[in-house]
This record gives C-alpha cells, sequence and structure tokens, in this order.
C-alpha cells in the first residue's frame, strides 16, 4: 500500500507542470537560482521543491512506526516521551583518579551516563613504561595498565545505576576483563551492569587506524568477546558499530553507514559461524554515528541506518526478535567541522548538529567542547557542552512528537534515496568477497582517502563553505588565545611506579604460567580468550603483558600503504 | 613576498646542486597516534604542487622517523600530530636530528598544535608550523619559502 491515491499524484503532477511553466519561470527569469546544482554533501542531487509525487512509490510498510520494523520512525514505541536520550559526554586523560574527578563533575552537572576515553598506549595494548608509549601516557585519555587502575577510575561509582561506554578497540577484550573482575571484586551482580564497548575493529583498519595485530585475530577476538558478553554480562553492549571514525577520516554519510552495516554484516557471519544464534547476540550489537553539517543529509542518514539494519538482520540472517532489528545509535557531533579560528563559533555549529541528532532519533549523545580544535575539553567547554542537549531536551518542544519530520515529501524522499544508494555499496562489497578481504585490501581505505581529499579540494576552492576560515573573513577573524587543559606530567612517573609495585608484589610464576595458557589457547581458533584473560588480569597481569603473549602467536598488522 | 620558485633557483645554484629535481618530502607520523587523513591529504597536495613524497605510514618514532628521512634524502620532514604529544616528540626529533647530524633536514609540523607551543616547538628545531584551518597554498609555499630562502644542502 502506498501513501497516496494514484489519481492524487496525477493531479498534484499537473499542478506542478502548470506551477513551472508559471510562476516558477517567471521567477527565474527576473532572479536566477544561486547555484546551477543543488545537492547534498555526499553528492546526491536535490530539487528546489518535493511533493507527494516524489514519494508515490514508497510503500507505507517502509515507514512503519517508532519500535517496530522497520525502525525507520524510530527505535522506541514512546521514544523521548518515555526516556530522553543520554547526555554521555565522553571524558579521560592523566591518571584514573584524574578523569574519576571529571566524572564525578559531570555527573553533578547533570550527564546521565559515563563514557571513558583511553590513552594511546592502552589504547595499543602497551604498557605506560613502554618506550612506544614516550610522551603519549595519559594525553588524549586514560592510562590504564592494570585491573586496579580500573577500579580507580570508577572509584564511588555505582557501577549497577549508571551505564559505562568504553571508547577501547584493539585491546578491548582485555578492559573488558579487567572492567568484569572489578565488578565482581565490588560484588556486582554481572547481570545489571550496562554500558557499552567500542571493540570495532574492521573500522580501526580503514579509519581509527589502531590496531595490534593482523585483521583476522582482530575480528577473531571481538567474536570470542561478543560471545563470552552475551552469556556472562547480557547488558552490556560488547561492541559499537562506528561510522563515525569513517566519517571523521574523511567518508560521506552514505559511505559511512554503507561501510559499517558491511561490517556489521561480516561479524555476524563469524559470530553465526561460531554457532550462536543470531538473535542470542544482536539485540546487543550497538551503533556510533556521527551528526554532521548537512543538516537534513543526517536526519535522513539516522532514518536510512534504521531502515537498512532491519532489512539486513530480517531478510539475511533471518532474526525473529525485534530487537535484534532495531538500531539504537550513540551520536557524537562533528569535531572536523570545528575551527580554530572564531572558536565560540562551534557552540553554534555543535547545537545545530545535535539539533538534527535529536530529531534523527539519537539514543545517547556527546556534544563537542567549543575548544576541541585546540585540545581535549576543558571543564567549562564540557559544561557548556552538556547545557546545549539540556536547552535541546528541556526548553525547545522537540522531544514531544516522535520522528516530528517523517512525512515530509524531502525527508521521506532523501531517506530512501539514501537507503538505495547503500544497497548499492552493500551488493558491490559483496560482489568483491566481503568486508574483510576488502579491509585486508585496502578497498576501503582508498575510497576514505580518496572522498577527504575531495573535501579538502572543496574548501580550497571555496565551494565547501567554513564561516570564518574561507567565507566572512575580516580583520578580526583569528584564533584567539584559549585556556587549554592542562597536561599532568607527572602521570607518566606515576603510572611506571604503579606497574613496577604491581610486579612486584604479584605471584610472576602463575603469571608467566597463565600468558603460555592464553598464547596457547591463541593457536587454535574455537577456545574462546575471554575467561583465561579475565584469570589473567585478576592474577594482575598487565595490559601490555597480555597483547603481547598473542603479538607472539599472530603477529603485527603490516598497513598498505594507501596514499 | 617574492616568488618562491625563482628564489629556489637563485639559492640552489649558488649552493651548487642540481636545482632541477624536485623538492623531497617526508610525509611522517609520530607516536601512536593514529590521525592521518591529515597527513595523506598533506602527501597528495605536495605531490600535485611538483614534489616527490615519501609517507612513513603510522606508528614511527622519531629515531625511525630520522632514519627514514636520511635514508630517502629528503629536504623536508612534514609532521602530522593530533595527539597531543607534540612537545615531548618533537623535542625527540630534533635530538635525532642532531645525533644524525642531519639537522640540515628541515622540520615543518602540523596538526593540532596550539599556538602557546609554538616558541617551545621552535625551540626544538620545528622550523615551520602550518596551522590546522590552512588551504594548499599556505602548506605548499611555506615548503618552498623555506628551501628558497636557505638553498638546498
Amino acid at each position: 500500500m502506498t501513501l497516496f491515491s494514484a489519481q492524487a499524484i496525477d493531479d498534484i503532477r499537473e499542478k506542478q507542470v502548470e506551477w513551472e511553466e508559471n510562476e516558477l519561470a517567471a521567477a527565474l527569469q527576473s532572479r536566477p537560482e544561486e547555484k546551477p546544482v543543488y545537492e547534498t554533501e555526499c553528492g546526491i542531487a536535490l530539487k528546489r521543491i518535493y511533493t507527494a509525487a516524489d514519494i508515490a512509490g514508497i510503500p507505507a510498510s517502509d515507514l512503519g512506526f517508532p519500535g517496530a520494523y522497520p525502525f525507520t520512525r524510530g527505535a522506541y514505541p514512546t521514544m523521548y516521551r518515555g526516556r530522553p536520550w543520554t547526555i554521555r559526554q565522553v571524558a579521560g586523560f592523566g591518571n584514573p583518579e584524574a578523569t574519576n574527578q571529571r566524572y564525578k563533575y559531570m555527573i553533578q552537572t547533570g550527564q546521565t551516563g559515563l563514557s571513558t576515553d583511553f590513552d594511546l598506549p592502552t589504547l595499543l595494548g602497551l604498557d605506560s613504561d613502554d618506550p612506544m608509549a614516550f610522551g603519549e601516557v595519559g594525553r588524549v585519555g586514560v592510562a590504564i595498565d592494570t585491573v586496579d587502575d580500573i577500579d580507580r577510575l570508577f572509584d564511588g561509582i555505582d557501577l549497577e545505576k549508571i551505564s559505562v561506554s568504553l571508547t577501547i578497540n584493539p585491546s578491548a577484550w582485555v578492559i573488558y576483563a579487567m572492567f568484569v573482575a572489578a565488578a565482581e571484586k565490588r560484588g556486582y551482580d554481572l547481570h545489571k551492569l550496562t554500558g557499552t564497548l567500542q571493540a570495532d575493529p574492521l573500522k580501526e583498519y580503514v579509519a581509527q587506524k589502531e590496531w595490534i595485530y593482523p585483521v583476522r585475530p582482530a575480528v577473531r577476538l571481538l567474536r570470542d568477546l561478543i560471545m563470552h558478553s552475551a552469556k556472562t554480562t547480557p547488558k552490556l553492549n560488547p561492541i559499537s558499530l562506528s561510522g563515525y571514525h569513517l566519517s571523521d577520516v574523511g567518508g560521506n554519510a552514505l559511505q559511512e553507514i554503507a561501510f559499517i552495516m558491511a561490517f556489521t554484516i561480516a561479524y555476524c557471519e563469524e559470530v553465526i559461524d561460531a554457532g550462536m544464534d543470531i538473535d542470542d547476540f544482536a539485540p546487543r550489537l550497538s551503533f556510533f554515528f556521527i551528526s554532521h553539517q548537512d543538516f537534513f543529509e543526517q536526519i535522513c542518514k539516522f532514518r536510512a541506518a534504521r531502515r537498512v539494519y532491519a532489512k539486513i538482520m530480517s531478510e539475511q540472517f533471518h532474526a525473529r526478535k525485534p530487537e535484534s532489528m532495531r538500531l539504537r545509535v550513540h551520536v557524537q557531533t562533528a569535531a572536523m567541522s570545528l575551527t580554530k579560528v572564531e572558536h565560540h563559533n562551534n557552540l553554534m555549529r555543535t547545537a545545530i548538529q545535535a539539533l538534527g541528532a535529536v530529531l534523527g532519533g539519537c539514543q545517547s549523545m556527546h556534544t563537542n567542547g567549543l575548544d576541541e580544535a585546540f585540545a581535549i575539553p576543558t571543564e567549562e567547554a564540557m559544561k557548556l557542552a552538556i547545557r546545549t542537549q539540556q536547552i535541546i531536551r528541556d526548553e525547545i518542544n522537540v522531544t514531544s512528537v516522535i520522528d516530528p519530520l517523517g512525512g515530509s515529501y524531502f525527508v521521506e524522499r532523501l531517506t530512501r534515496d539514501m537507503e538505495n544508494e547503500i544497497w548499492k555499496v552493500l551488493d558491490e562489497v559483496k560482489e568483491r568477497g566481503g568486508a574483510i578481504k576488502l579491509v585486508e585490501e585496502g578497498w576501503f581505505q582508498q575510497k576514505l582517502a580518496d572522498s577527504a581529499y575531495a573535501t579538502f579540494k572543496k574548501i580550497d576552492s571555496g565551494e565547501k563553505i567554513s564561516v570564518g576560515v574561507n567565507r566572512h573573513v575580516d580583520d578580526t577573524s583569528g584564533s584567539a588565545e584559549v585556556h587549554i587543559h592542562p597536561y599532568d606530567d607527572q602521570c607518566t612517573q606515576l603510572q611506571i611506579e604503579r606497574l613496577n609495585a604491581v610486579r612486584a608484589n604479584r605471584d610472576n610464576g602463575r603469571v608467566q604460567q597463565l600468558l603460555g595458557e592464553l598464547a596457547e589457547q591463541a593457536r587454535s581458533d574455537d577456545i574462546n580468550l575471554l575467561p583465561k584473560t579475565i584469570e589473567l588480569v585478576k592474577a594482575r597481569a598487565t595490559l601490555g603483558e597480555i597483547c603481547s603473549a598473542l603479538r607472539d602467536v599472530w603477529g603485527s598488522y603490516a598497513e598498505p600503504m594507501i596514499v | 613576498m617574492t616568488d618562491s620558485s625563482n628564489n629556489s633557483q637563485g639559492d640552489g645554484a649558488r649552493a651548487g646542486i642540481d636545482v632541477s629535481s624536485p623538492i623531497r618530502v617526508l610525509v611522517a607520523k609520530l607516536g601512536l597516534d593514529g590521525h592521518d587523513r591529515g597527513a595523506k591529504v598533506v602527501a597528495r597536495i605536495l605531490r600535485d604542487a611538483g614534489m616527490e613524497v615519501v609517507y612513513t605510514g603510522l606508528y614511527k618514532s622519531p629515531n625511525d622517523v630520522v632514519s627514514a628521512a636520511i635514508q630517502e634524502d629528503v629536504d623536508v620532514i612534514g609532521v602530522s600530530l593530533l595527539s597531543g604529544s607534540h612537545l615531548p616528540l618533537f623535542q625527540e626529533l630534533g635530538r635525532c636530528l642532531r645525533e644524525k647530524k642531519a639537522e640540515h633536514i628541515f622540520v615543518v609540523a602540523g596538526g593540532v598544535i596550539p599556538e602557546h607551543d609554538y616558541a617551545a616547538l621552535s625551540d626544538s628545531g620545528v622550523d615551520a608550523i602550518v596551522p590546522q584551518e590552512a588551504r594548499s597554498d599556505l602548506i605548499v609555499t611555506t615548503i618552498r619559502k623555506l628551501i628558497a630562502e636557505r638553498g638546498r644542502i
């Protein structure tokens, strides 16, 4: 069933021709339009006006109702009426105590969920005293070496009450093990723990570029994590499929969704091959998208992504539970859109992007600090970012009606156009041999690098406008000195002292034995590595030791040189 | 500003080197920072401008970068850093350049670098810093100008 009668559509088409010949022709005669071609950021052509005729072919069942297949109109039946999105600002820097203090400040300011950024050594599976960790400890995130650091990070925070998102990737399975061990020690019921690990390896190889092992062992670690978490911590999302980074590295909105859906398919195949039913893990797959500058394109992107995901899970994987087909998404506004020049403008950019995410139906959100183009955000910048979300939630009445733009001729047409383009990419990935093979070959990497370069050239030429940078620049346009978040020089030393103390006080013989056993298990593809890893972190093995034991088995990843 | 390409020829002739060969640049990532979008875009811009560009790939220590720069016989090392660790890493890069007697190789920095760190970077041996919003022209002229003003060694 379509949305309109054939007669109504014929009538509209007829009227539109009349309008084009009269009013429109006269207007174009007296004043031509500013640009010859109008299109979205990802290159979908835009008409000057949309009518019912543009959506006449879309079946009513493709829109459906919120909280029901195909979820175009929203993930839940009551959306923000039942539960507003979670204000989840990511934070992490210095020693665990420093981040813990920031968490407590943010909870007091009204944040409703926690999110942790880890420093680069932790992300890459290196201890703070590793030579490659030089200069990086506690810099872009918190430094974690042992289970005790996780305990310090969440000191005084009730993990049964607040959900915790952990932005951790190649070493995710170790951080998960530490999280579980720390929660167990405090006597929590593991079935009540809520939160999300990022743990999306394929997007690392193509976008965020944090890796340890070659592609296939990294996917195996994720498979083990998904399968273990489904049983041990059933309310925790073991993965956040992160389109955000695909955009951050240069991808457009279509690439963001299409590539991440290709990765979703690859992961589901891995877990199903290992013997798990789709409905036993799919409800805990979660997503992370960007909310970028092209306002309507972004809103339609969220709607199209929900519909495509629902169809993949239903049609390709034959999921039966509605929860397996419901795409839930955390959104972050676009750091790439922020400028150092006239940095107060970043507040406006972020607010508009955040509104887009809400109109697109996000479940949780991080709004960037206005100083993000300088360094990690200060407390004041984070407070403004939280206030931005609170103003959207509490002052402007955009949360009372679900999917308020649904039914807009333009929004429905663009949602459909994006969906069609996403299917085309997914077909191509399938034809070329699937996502894992294409990641190994650098196919996605090349597409994203090309797109980044094209965007850069568009700013060079002025075709893409950045206010204060290449348009509306005046004598006072410049970048101000801002107060930036200070780096704690003592941070590295403290982590190293703690590592030395741990190594001096544990049963080193037992740690070595367990590391050997882990390596042995890794040689076989059908043993889940999580139980042994949890034993290891409880025995005070360090993150670096555990990751290194598997590097000896699997080797390191060699990056294809794509420029 | 004078036309830097003409200057380059003059200085090159004075220094007695082959001026017809293109400027060689090593585009490098230092430390554990995985943000390579900017580095790759810059590599293409410099290539489009006629320079010869070698890209290091990710996760290189200052020592790795200096060794690669010497081996590739480059005029300039262009480092993109967004991890906030620029001060210690550029300091170490400068030390490695001095240790290997390669101070003649210019060092250009780009990425997320707050202005108040510019002076300290200059002290570490960074010859030019390209600001975040820099367009192609500025990136290319910064390198051409460095070489034009001193000539190639």
